[in-house]
């Protein structure tokens, strides 16, 4: 399974990047996006909104089910992937690069250091 | 789909070999079942039985025989089709109905012989449907309960006539919908069938387990340069779906009639009398109060089971089933709606999540076959 060495993880299979001091940006990982199968829609947040670490923020659908979306720290959205509304399969075809979901600035630095690290996630699939 | 972890789950004759093929298992009524197989996926199964052919083990399904000296009248007095008029070796699809109306479940009695039924019943019902026709029977130890002795594998699809052929030729191959034959298996008997739940020409094969695995792997050999593919329960779903194929569970119900759920064409009053006879004849009469109605979205968002339907802002019904369809490339539901919204090119909504999103009653089936 594809686990970059330079992203941080959740239980739920989302990725955190961090792109500068406070900004982050997320995505769900390729184990996700395998369990789902093609994704065929997907509802995300509006910028500017709001969110505690852990809130249901949007949802990821495929054929067969809805995934919520999780915010992995709390936050302000500043960014969001205006392109998966009409082309959800970016997320299938490329979970970190063209499928990343929305960018949030963080508003507390301690809970990026409390996300898994790559080898951490790799065992959390392993145990499915 | 009902699951229910906290039992055993019990495994099919197939499930090695759905392992082989990388299924991905989930719970399904009682049994672990492939949802979709890893390096194909939903949309892959699915297209590939519109275009090609797909193999579904269907080995969960509830077998019950009625057979011997007045088996006819027995069967007759239980299920909404008139079994008296079925020819030996023909198929009808009906219901079991409750007293009141309201649907036990669906199933296909598949006439065998003069005086000798198979009734194909839904897994997640099998011990209800058992109960209910011993309670309604005259001499209930004349419903047997063979579920343990047949697994079942469908094969449906444009190739399937020629992959069937290839494997166990019979009489079964040219026949129109609704037949059933005995070919021969490696020196074991199939019951097969011209039924299916896709929507597409095929066959429903009735095999003793022990030969299951072997009938599987040589039509999966047979039909793979004809670009046959084992099949989950996911591409199930929304191949059944693109149909408007009731699930039970969903679009039936103890609590839904057949005819809200426009499966009325499949109960034979004619002066029968049979378990729910005489209320099905008074809700005829009277006319549903609810019907099952397509759906297709006017805004973004897929309706899903259990989601409500809003009319001016207020719930007037319930989404019974909805998926993204793979043939059509759009979201389609079915929802039971109150009578006065059902014509079609009524404006509702479906409240996704919170969020009231635009459909429109459309006609059903979604997909013409």
């Amino acid at each position: 399974m594809n686990v970059p060495s330079d992203l941080q993880y959740t239980e739920e299979h989302e990725w955190v990047r961090k792109d500068g001091d406070d900004v982050v940006t997320i995505g769900i990982t390729a184990f996700a996006a395998e369990q789902l199968g093609a994704v065929v829609y997907v509802e995300l947040p509006a910028e500017g909104d709001t969110f505690a670490k852990g809130d249901s923020v949007g949802q990821v659908e495929s054929t067969k089910s809805v995934s919520d979306i999780y915010a992995p720290l709390s936050g302000t959205v500043v960014e969001i992937n205006a392109e998966l509304e009409d082309n959800p399969e970016l997320i299938n075809a490329g979970p970190y690069e063209g499928g990343w979901l929305f960018k949030l600035r963080a508003e507390a630095a301690g809970e990026f250091a409390e996300l898994m690290g790559p080898d951490e996630y790799a065992d959390h699939t392993a145990d499915g | 789909m009902s699951d229910s972890p906290e039992h055993a789950m019990r495994r099919t004759p197939l499930y090695a070999e759905h392992i082989r093929a990388g299924g991905q298992m989930v719970p399904f009524a009682g049994f672990e079942m492939p949802v979709q197989y890893k390096g194909a996926g939903l949309e892959v199964e699915h297209n590939a039985t519109r275009t090609a052919a797909g193999l579904f083990d269907v080995s969960h399904m509830g077998e019950v025989v009625v057979q011997g000296p007045g088996a006819t009248a027995l069967v007759d007095a239980l299920v909404t089709a008139d079994v008296r008029g079925l020819d030996e070796g023909a198929a009808t699809y009906a219901l079991l109905c409750h007293p009141n109306g309201g649907v036990v479940d669906d199933l296909y009695v598949y006439r065998l012989g003069a005086e000798r039924y198979l009734l194909v019943i839904n897994a997640s019902n099998i011990e209800k449907d058992v109960a209910h026709m011993r309670a309604h029977c005259a001499e209930p130890a004349r419903i047997e309960n063979r579920s343990d002795d047949f697994a079942q594998i469908a094969l449906q699809g444009p190739a399937a006539a020629a992959i069937l052929d290839a494997v166990a030729p019979g009489e079964a191959t040219g026949l129109p919908r609704n037949q059933i034959r005995v070919h021969d298996f490696e020196g074991a008997s199939l019951l097969v069938a011209t039924t299916g739940y896709t929507g597409e020409a095929g066959y429903e094969i009735y095999t003793p387990p022990a030969v299951a695995e072997a009938l599987w792997r040589a039509l999966l050999r047979a039909g793979e340069p004809s670009g046959l593919r084992p099949v989950g329960l996911g591409a199930r779903d929304t191949l059944r779906l693109e149909m408007a194929y009731a699930l039970y569970g969903h679009e039936l119900r103890d609590d839904i009639n057949p005819y809200e759920a426009r499966v009325g064409w499949a109960v034979k009053l004619d002066g029968r009398s049979f378990v729910g006879s005489d209320a099905l004849a008074r809700i005829k009469a009277e006319g549903a109060a609810r019907r099952l109605c397509g759906l297709r979205m006017i805004d973004r968002g897929i309706a899903r089971a259990g989601y409500p339907v809003l009319h001016e802002g207020v719930a007037v019904g319930e989404v019974t089933s909805g998926t993204q369809s793979p043939t059509l490339g759009a979201p389609i539901a079915v929802a039971l709606l109150p009578r006065a919204l059902s014509k079609i090119g009524t404006e509702v909504a479906v409240d996704v999540r919170g969020r009231s999103r635009r459909a429109v009653v459309t006609g059903l089936p979604f997909l013409k076959r």
